[in-house]
């Protein structure tokens, strides 16, 4: 493909707002995740939360899309100068030539959990001052997101669970290839809220500890919440998305394929829309999300495509898993590592499972990169990797 | 501006169980009496019929008739499902066992919450392991859903079956997001005109313009309050098979569809 530039990013989540308090934090190998203190779901367990999302006013003017997750994308927007690079973008290219293609996988559902618990006794309805569609609505987050940069091209949202904020840049890279738009904001918001953390309570996946991604004695996800941006454009910049692979697994709607044939062919086909061969990859940052089955089939698919020695991790121990931000979040944080010349360690893990082997990388490593891929696969075997690359 | 061709449609609304009896409605041949449809959606295994909800009933409904139509198999084929918020119904339920003192969620609702469940089922049930998106759009879902099927086709010189879907809520949501009838529609469209084309569409991207309405009244009723079936005036052009052009809401702008009948 022809390279498609990342002129700007930013991303908040359990490391903190930003990519200068993000960056150092994955150096040290510290982990965000505290203690589950989340009111609406008090499961014992360890979440990543982003600290100040309460304390976020929306505009005046797009009030009515106030809810956990637009609160969360806006903090994330107000980071690394991103909304004034955007600003800039729609001076230069005009308001209508800027697509927004955002991923959740939630959206703001917090605002109806909220809504059910004041329903009418009588009646059952719901309270007056709730607004489903600014809220929970499948695509509040590109909606509000648009309105607030003042954007007015195509503006939807992708939402196949944890690959949803991946999927964002391969859509984004074919609107712009086609001519649809000059420029593109891309990225993931997802918040807590009560339906994934009983949820995936409910399927067992959910830890008690803090996660512990390809560890022997792993027992499951620790939920977080995050947020990413990414402003693309066609003119040439330091950093570039240099491919992309998606695919299904058509095997179950909540079990990865256990030989990882789905992820290898995302992988498969990012290598080959990329042009480069499985060697030049430098480090994969892996969906990694600690529970038994994920990490196992990740594993194989990755030995199957890049055999045993391209050194790999996951994030997840440090940011907790953000579902549909992760694509987004994950992607921001290959940005920072090539950028910086550094492989994140794989937090809170202390005994790789033996039977995983692929070279998975305990600790941070500083080491220039030219090229990296990030792994994001979701419920409904929904797959997605991406590479991206230093053009200097 | 993007040119694809449609290979073969399916349709499953009110009144219009299938393309042949839609078509017949939408070219004034048959009476639309609003009858609801009961679909099969035969292809799924019957665990997974049982287990998955009624809006992806209607979503894999319409992807598998449009494929039975198609010169080709869902294994070469990339996917689009397009639904304002996929399954209210499921939605519902988990929110309902969430306002209770256990909390308890079901697994199987809990999978079938994800906006790409039909998605997830379809390549269950063909064995496709090609890309599978599912996008929202509020109104405009349809709209964008066609413009990323169509841009994915050209751009990746592959088949893509666009599937939108969208179904009325359960009380008490039905109150705060109105839809008025379960209505679902696919297009199977390829990136070069086939010998079994339907139609071009010539798509381009420009300013709000007030949409293309239905002249029958229940139709247009039909249009206005469901987002999947903004695909009516598309579809009825098709039917009618005559050179025609139409606008699209897609948000903040709106798609202009030049459709032409294709050549045999």
């Amino acid at each position: 493909m022809t390279p498609i530039f990342l002129t700007h990013y930013t991303l908040s989540s359990a490391l903190g707002h930003g990519k200068q308090a993000t960056l150092a934090v994955l150096r040290q190998d510290w982990s965000g995740l505290r203690a589950n203190d989340f009111a609406d779901a008090p499961l014992d367990t360890f979440i990543g939360r982003v600290d100040g999302v309460e304390d976020i006013a929306l505009p005046q003017a797009l009030e009515r899309f106030d809810c956990r997750n637009n609160r969360l994308a806006q903090l994330a927007l107000q980071q690394d100068g991103f909304t004034s690079a955007v600003a800039m973008a729609r001076e230069k290219y005009g308001a209508m030539r800027i697509a927004v293609i955002l991923g959740t996988s939630t959206s703001g559902i917090q605002a109806t959990e909220h809504a059910y618990h004041r329903r009418d006794p009588a009646s059952g309805a719901l309270p007056a001052d709730f607004d489903f569609a600014a809220t929970q609505g499948m695509n509040s987050v590109a909606e509000f997101v648009r309105r607030h940069l003042g954007l007015s091209g195509p503006a939807f949202v992708i939402s196949t669970a944890c690959s949803s904020s991946a999927k964002v840049f391969a859509s984004a890279a074919r609107f712009m290839q086609t001519g649809l738009c000059d420029a593109a904001v891309v990225g993931g918001v997802d918040s807590l809220c009560a339906m994934t953390l009983y949820g995936f309570n409910a399927l067992q996946l959910v830890s008690a500890e803090p996660c512990r991604p390809c560890d022997q004695a792993r027992k499951g996800i620790s939920i977080g919440e995050g947020a990413g941006f990414f402003l693309l454009e066609k003119e040439a910049g330091p950093l570039a998305l240099l491919g992309y692979g998606e695919s299904s697994d058509a095997y179950h709607m909540s079990t990865p394929h256990p030989e990882g044939l789905g992820a290898a062919l995302a992988m498969e086909k990012a290598l080959a829309v990329a042009c480069l061969q499985p060697g030049e990859i430098d480090y994969i940052n892996m969906h990694g999300t600690a529970s038994r089955s994920n990490d196992s089939a990740e594993d194989q698919g990755m030995r199957r495509v890049f055999g045993n020695a391209t050194p790999c991790s996951s994030t997840k121990g440090a940011t907790g898993h953000t579902l549909g931000a992760a694509g987004a979040v994950e992607a921001a944080i290959a940005c920072l590592c090539l950028e910086n010349g550094l492989i994140p360690g794989t937090c809170n893990t202390r005994a790789l499972d033996p039977e995983l082997g692929s070279a998975i990388q305990l600790q941070a490593v500083s080491r220039p990169l030219r090229h990296v891929m990030s792994n994001s696969f979701g419920f409904g075997g929904n797959n997605c990797s991406l590479i991206f690359g230093v053009t200097s | 501006m993007i040119d694809v061709h449609v290979a073969s449609i399916g349709l499953c609304g009110p009144g219009m169980a299938n393309w042949v009896d839609g078509r017949a409605v939408l070219r004034g041949e048959a009476p639309f009496d609003g009858t609801l449809p009961k679909p099969a959606a035969a292809i799924l295994p019957p665990a997974e019929r049982r287990r998955c909800g009624q809006s992806t009933r209607y979503a894999l409904q319409v992807a598998q008739e449009a494929m039975t139509r198609a010169a080709f198999p869902p294994t070469q084929v990339a996917v689009v499902f397009a639904s304002s918020d996929a399954d209210g119904e499921n939605l519902h339920h988990i929110l309902e066992s969430l306002a209770q003192p256990g909390h308890e969620v079901s697994p199987t609702r809990f999978h079938n919450s994800v906006h790409n469940a039909a998605a997830g089922y379809w390549n269950i049930a063909t064995g496709a392991r090609t890309p599978a998106n599912s996008l929202s759009a509020l109104d405009a879902s349809f709209s964008a859903g066609l413009l990323e099927a169509a841009v994915q086709a050209v751009a990746e010189n592959i088949p893509v079956l666009l599937a939108a879907f969208d179904l009325p809520f359960p009380p008490p949501l039905d109150a705060v997001r109105a839809v008025a009838a379960p209505f679902a529609a696919a297009l199977l469209l390829t990136p070069q005109a086939t010998t079994t084309s339907m139609a071009r569409l010539r798509v381009s991207l420009g300013t709000e313009q007030p949409d293309t309405t239905m002249n029958c009244a229940a139709l247009e009723a039909l249009r206005s309050a469901n987002p999947a079936a903004r695909a009516l005036p598309l579809l009825q052009a098709i039917a009618q098979e005559q050179r025609q052009r139409l606008s699209l809401n897609c948000g903040a702008n709106s798609l202009t569809i030049e459709i032409e009948r294709a050549r045999k």
